[in-house]
C-alpha cells in the first residue's frame, strides 16, 4: 500500500509550524499506524532529514502517550482505540492522510506532533486522590462495595489521560477527563470524605490551566479511546452542585486541606 | 567490591522482618526534613516509594522520562496482583505464597526476601483499596479473586484486564498528593544519564532534560533506582518502547553488582510477529490460559484450517506433557513447550511461529457471553491487530521477552553494592529467582515501594555519615562532563545506519543465541559478534539534530549504545551457568524427555557480576541456603 501524508512540522513551542507532504511506501495492511510512521522516519533519517517527532510508548493502548489527530479526528477514524491500535488495513490504498498534533491552548506544542500535557497532571495534583497515608489501612473486605458500583467506578477509572477529549472539543475543555476522575472516586466509599473539596479543587485547576467549559456536544465521548461516557460529566455537575451546598456549611475560610505543620 | 553481604536477619523465617524492623534505626521527624532522596522511575515501585517517602517527611526529587509519571510501563500489566489473603478459603496462606514463589523461581531466590514479600502482600491489597482502586467485586461486595499463572489457589486480585493501570494510577494519585504538598518535586521528561558518587556513596544523578537538552546534576542523601527491566535488549519484546537498561547499566559501571542477568522471562502468550516493520510484540494476558487450550496439529504436514482438524489429530501439548497443570503450566515451561513444537515444524501461521490458543470448548460449555465478559477486551485487541475473530477461529500465540528477573544485586535492605544506591521493583534481582510467577511483579513493585524501602532507607540515612554537598561538587561536575562527552560523541559519528537498525540486529542475535534456549556454541559466537556490532555502531550510527533540543533519535541512540554493552554481560552470565533452571535453559543440561536439569551442587548461588573497564566482568557468588524449603526438582508433570 502507498499513502500521501500531510504532517504538521513545528520546530519548537515558539516557532511557526506548517504542513509538509511525505510519501509512505511499502506499507502492509497489518502494519500499525505508528509502524507506518516509523517507516517514514527511517527513510527521512536515511536522507539525512530530521524525523517527525511523535509521542508513543506502550503501543497497546494503555499508557496514553500517543496523540495524533488523523484526518481531523483524535486517534483516527475508529472508536474506542488509541492511535497505536490503529492498523493500516483501515485505510484504502493511495489515501491522503492528514496528521496533526492535539490542538488546545492548554497543550502547547513542543515539537512537530508532541504536545505538553502537564496541565492534566496539575489538575490531578489539585485533588485527584484520596489523602491516605501508606500503612494502617483496614482489611480490604471491611469496605463492601457492590459489584455494580465497582464496575461503574472502573468504567470511569479506565481513563488513560491521553487528552483526546480536549483535542476533540471546540472549547478545548477537559470536562470528560475531570469527570472520569471525580466520578471514579466519588462512586467509592473511600473517596466520599473528600468529594466536595476534590471536585471544587479539580475544576478550579481546570479553569486555571486554560481549558474551556463543556459545550455539550459529546465529541469527547466520541473520540475517547476508553469509551468513557458523558454521563460522567452529568455526574461531575451533580458533584459540583452538591459541593456548593456542602461547602456553604463548611467554615468560611477553610485552610488548605493539605496544610501540614511545616 | 568487597564480599557480598546479603544482611539477612537470623532467626525464624516468620519473624525475620518484624525483628529487623525493630532493630533498624529510625530518623527523627525533624531530621527527615533535612534529608533528600532521589527516586528515578515512576512505575509501581518508584511512584509508591516516592509518595511514601514524601509522606514520611523526606524531601523527594522524582524523575521520569515520560511526559507524566502515570505512563510508566507498569500501566500495561493486565492480569492481576497476588496476595495471601485466603479470602476464598481454598488453602492459601503466607507460607503457601512463599512456597509457590520459591518453587516457581526454581530455587534461585532468597528465602528471607520471598517470605517477606508474601507477608506484606496482604497489606498491599488493603492499601490499594484505601487508595480507591476499583478491584473486581462479588455481588455481595467482597473482593473477587481468580487463579492465575501456575498456582492452584485463587489469590489474584484484579481490575478487569487493566490491573497494572489501576494500581499505577493509585500510586500516581498518592504521588500527586505529595507533589501538591511540596514533599515531592517531580521532574518529568528527564532521563538519568549518570550517577554521582562521593566518597563511594551514591549522592546524586546527572540527567538530561528531554525538551531543552539541558544536562544537569541533582544531589541528595540517597538514590533509589526504580527503572524497570531490560527485555528490550531483544529489540522485540512486550515492553513499552521506552523501557531501557541505561540507569541500571550506568550504575553497574559505577560498581553496583549486576545479578543473574541471564534470567529473562519469555512470556508464552504474545501475538506472533507480523513482519520486519514490527516495533513491539503485544502480550495477550496469561489469564487466557485459564480457559483456552493450547494445541498444534499432530503432524507437521497438516495444513487444514484449525476448525477442520478433528480432536484426534490435535496435540494438546501442555496437557499431554504436564497433565497436573495442563494449560496453566508456569511461563518458562509453557514457552519452551511452544518452542519445541514449533521447532518440530508443527507451528501454525506465517513462518510457523505460532500455536493455537483455542476457546471453542469453553464457548460451547459456558456460552459466548461468559467468555466475552471475561476476556472481551483481549479478544477485541487480538481482532484489531490480526484482523481475526478469536470467537470464531483459535488465536495464534508465540512467546515473547516480557520480564527480567535479573537486575542490580541488592541486600535484604534493597541496597546495591554501592552504599546509598537502592534498587526496587523489576530493576533489582531479588525475589523471583530464575522465573517469575504471574501476578507477582505488581506485588513485588508495590511491596518494595510502599512497605520495604521506606523502612530500610531510614536505617541507612540514620547511620551513614552524609555531609551535605552542593550540586556543583567536583564529582558532579565531572559526571556532567562525562555525559556531555558521550552525547557529543553520539552526535558527531554522523554515519549511515540508524540506531533502530543496530538495535534490531542486536535483538535478533540475542533472540537466536540467548533467548528461550541457549548453548555454549551460540553464546560464544554471540560474545564474538556483539563487540563487532558495537564498534560498527560507534563508527556508523546516524543521529541527526543537536543535543540542546528535543531529539528523540538522540535519546534512543544512547539507550541502544547501552544495550550493545549490556548484551555482553547477559551472554557471559548465560554462558557461565552450566545448568538449566527457570527461564535459563541450556540445551546441554536437559533430561531425555527435554526437561531442564538443575544443578544445585554447583549453581545454587546468585551470580553477581562486577564491572571491570575493558575486561571480562568478575563473578562474585552469593550462596543460596534453603533452610525452610528443601530444593526439589520442580516438576509440573
Amino acid at each position: 500500500m502507498k499513502f500521501t501524508l500531510n504532517i504538521w512540522r513545528q520546530n519548537g513551542p515558539h516557532e511557526r509550524g506548517r504542513f509538509i507532504t511525505y510519501e509512505a511506501q511499502d506499507v502492509s495492511p497489518g502494519m500499525s499506524f505508528l509502524e507506518m510512521l516509523d517507516g517514514v522516519n527511517q527513510r527521512l533519517l536515511g536522507n539525512g532529514e530530521e524525523p517527525v517527532a511523535f509521542e508513543q510508548d506502550c503501543r497497546e493502548g494503555i499508557c496514553g502517550s500517543c496523540s495524533l489527530v488523523i484526518n481531523g479526528i483524535p486517534h483516527g477514524p475508529d472508536q474506542g482505540i488509541t492511535t497505536c491500535q490503529l492498523y493500516m488495513r483501515r485505510f484504502s490504498d493511495g489515501a491522503f492522510i492528514t496528521i496533526e498534533p492535539w490542538r488546545a491552548k492548554a497543550f502547547p506544542i513542543l515539537k512537530d506532533l508532541v504536545v505538553d500535557r502537564s496541565a492534566l497532571d496539575r489538575i490531578m495534583q489539585a485533588g485527584g486522590y484520596i489523602s491516605v497515608n501508606t500503612g494502617g489501612a483496614v482489611d480490604g473486605n471491611v469496605i463492601l462495595i457492590g459489584k455494580d458500583q465497582a464496575e461503574t467506578a472502573m468504567d470511569a477509572a479506565s481513563c488513560i489521560g491521553c487528552g483526546a477529549c480536549v483535542a476533540a472539543c471546540k472549547n478545548a475543555s477537559a470536562m470528560l477527563f475531570v469527570a472520569a476522575k471525580v466520578s471514579h472516586l466519588a462512586t467509592l466509599p473511600q473517596g466520599r470524605p473528600e468529594r466536595a473539596r476534590r471536585v471544587s479543587a479539580m475544576l478550579e485547576a481546570m479553569d486555571r490551566e486554560g481549558f474551556g467549559s463543556c459545550g455539550n456536544q459529546y465529541e469527547c465521548e466520541a473520540v475517547c479511546p476508553k469509551n468513557i461516557s458523558t454521563r460522567f460529566i452529568a455526574n461531575l455537575n451533580h458533584e459540583y452542585l452538591r459541593a456548593g451546598i456542602v461547602e456553604s456549611s463548611l467554615p468560611s475560610e477553610p485552610e488548605s486541606p493539605h496544610a501540614e505543620s511545616s | 567490591m568487597t564480599r557480598l553481604d546479603s544482611k539477612i536477619p537470623s532467626g525464624p523465617l516468620e519473624s525475620k522482618w518484624d525483628r529487623h524492623r525493630f532493630s533498624e534505626k529510625l530518623v527523627s521527624p525533624n531530621n527527615k526534613r533535612k534529608l533528600s532522596v532521589i527516586v528515578v522511575g515512576t512505575g509501581l515501585a518508584g511512584a509508591s516509594a516516592a509518595s511514601t517517602l514524601g509522606q514520611l517527611g523526606y524531601h523527594v526529587e522524582c524523575f521520569c522520562f515520560h511526559d507524566s509519571p502515570r505512563r510508566a510501563h507498569s500501566i500495561a500489566a493486565q492480569g492481576g496482583i497476588n496476595a495471601a489473603k485466603n479470602y476464598q478459603d481454598d488453602g492459601d496462606s503466607v507460607g503457601r505464597l512463599f512456597y509457590d514463589t520459591i518453587k516457581g523461581g526454581d530455587f534461585r531466590s532468597r528465602e528471607a526476601n520471598v517470605y517477606r514479600l508474601a507477608q506484606v502482600s496482604t497489606q498491599i491489597i488493603d492499601q490499594c483499596v484505601a487508595l480507591g482502586i476499583p478491584f473486581a467485586r462479588e455481588y455481595g461486595g467482597q473482593l473477587a479473586n481468580r487463579s492465575f499463572g501456575g498456582v492452584q489457589v485463587s489469590r489474584t486480585f484484579y481490575c478487569r484486564g487493566q490491573t497494572g493501570q489501576q494500581l499505577l494510577l493509585g500510586a500516581y494519585s498518592a504521588l500527586c498528593w505529595q507533589i501538591e504538598r511540596g514533599q515531592v518535586t517531580m521532574h518529568p521528561r528527564t532521563e538519568l544519564l549518570d550517577l554521582i558518587l562521593v566518597d563511594g556513596q551514591a549522592r546524586g544523578i546527572v540527567s538530561r532534560d528531554l525538551v531543552t537538552g539541558r544536562i544537569s546534576a541533582h544531589t541528595a542523601h540517597a538514590v533509589v533506582l526504580a527503572t524497570g527491566g531490560y527485555s528490550n535488549v531483544y529489540y522485540l519484546s512486550t515492553n513499552a518502547n521506552g523501557c531501557n537498561v541505561t540507569a541500571t547499566y550506568r550504575a553497574w559501571k559505577h560498581g553496583a553488582a549486576f545479578a543473574n542477568p541471564c534470567f529473562t522471562q519469555i512470556h508464552p502468550t504474545a501475538i506472533p510477529p507480523g513482519g520486519a516493520h514490527q516495533a513491539k510484540l503485544t502480550l495477550m494476558s496469561e489469564s487466557l490460559r485459564n480457559d483456552g487450550r493450547l494445541w498444534v496439529p499432530k503432524v507437521s504436514s497438516d495444513h487444514r484450517l484449525p476448525g477442520d482438524i478433528p480432536p484426534i489429530d490435535r496435540d494438546y501439548f501442555l496437557e499431554r506433557r504436564y497433565p497436573r497443570f495442563g494449560n496453566l503450566a508456569p511461563r518458562d515451561i509453557a514457552s519452551r513447550a511452544v518452542k519445541v513444537v514449533c521447532d518440530e515444524g508443527r507451528g501454525v501461521g506465517p513462518g510457523g511461529q505460532g500455536v493455537y490458543l483455542d476457546f471453542s470448548e469453553v464457548i460451547e460449555q459456558q456460552g459466548l457471553e461468559v467468555v466475552r465478559e471475561r476476556y472481551g477486551n483481549l479478544f477485541d485487541m487480538y481482532h484489531r491487530i490480526t484482523g481475526e475473530d478469536a470467537y470464531q477461529v483459535p488465536m495464534r500465540i508465540y512467546p515473547a521477552p516480557h520480564y527480567t528477573m535479573g537486575g542490580l544485586w541488592v541486600d535484604y535492605n534493597l541496597m546495591s553494592t554501592v552504599p546509598g544506591l537502592f534498587v526496587i521493583g523489576e530493576a533489582n534481582f531479588a525475589d523471583h529467582g530464575a522465573n517469575r510467577l504471574g501476578a507477582s511483579s505488581l506485588m513485588q513493585g508495590l511491596a518494595d515501594g510502599y512497605f520495604i524501602l521506606p523502612y530500610t532507607i531510614g536505617h541507612y540515612l540514620a547511620t551513614a555519615k552524609l555531609l551535605s554537598i552542593p550540586d556543583d561538587h567536583a564529582e558532579a561536575r565531572e559526571a556532567i562532563q562525562r555525559v556531555e562527552t558521550r552525547v557529543n560523541r553520539l552526535l558527531t559519528v554522523k554515519g549511515r545506519r540508524t540506531a533502530a537498525m543496530f538495535h534490531r540486529e542486536l535483538g535478533t542475535l540475542l533472540w537466536n543465541h540467548c533467548g528461550m534456549s541457549r548453548n555454549e556454541g551460540g553464546l560464544t559466537s554471540a560474545l564474538q559478534s556483539i563487540p563487532k556490532l558495537r564498534e560498527e555502531f560507534w563508527r556508523d550510527v546516524m543521529v541527526p539534530g543537536s543535543g540542546s533540543a528535543f531529539n528523540q533519535e538522540l535519546e534512543y541512540a544512547g539507550r541502544v549504545a547501552d544495550y550493545l554493552e549490556f548484551a555482553e554481560l547477559l551472554c557471559h552470565d548465560a554462558l557461565h551457568r552450566h545448568e538449566s533452571c527457570g527461564a535459563h535453559f541450556r540445551e546441554e543440561y536437559q533430561t531425555e524427555d527435554g526437561e531442564p536439569r538443575r544443578d544445585d551442587g554447583r549453581f545454587a548461588y546468585v551470580a553477581a557480576w562486577q564491572y571491570r573497564d575493558g575486561a571480562v566482568p568478575v563473578l562474585h557468588k552469593e550462596p543460596l541456603a534453603f533452610e525452610f524449603v528443601p530444593p526439589t526438582m520442580r516438576s509440573y508433570q
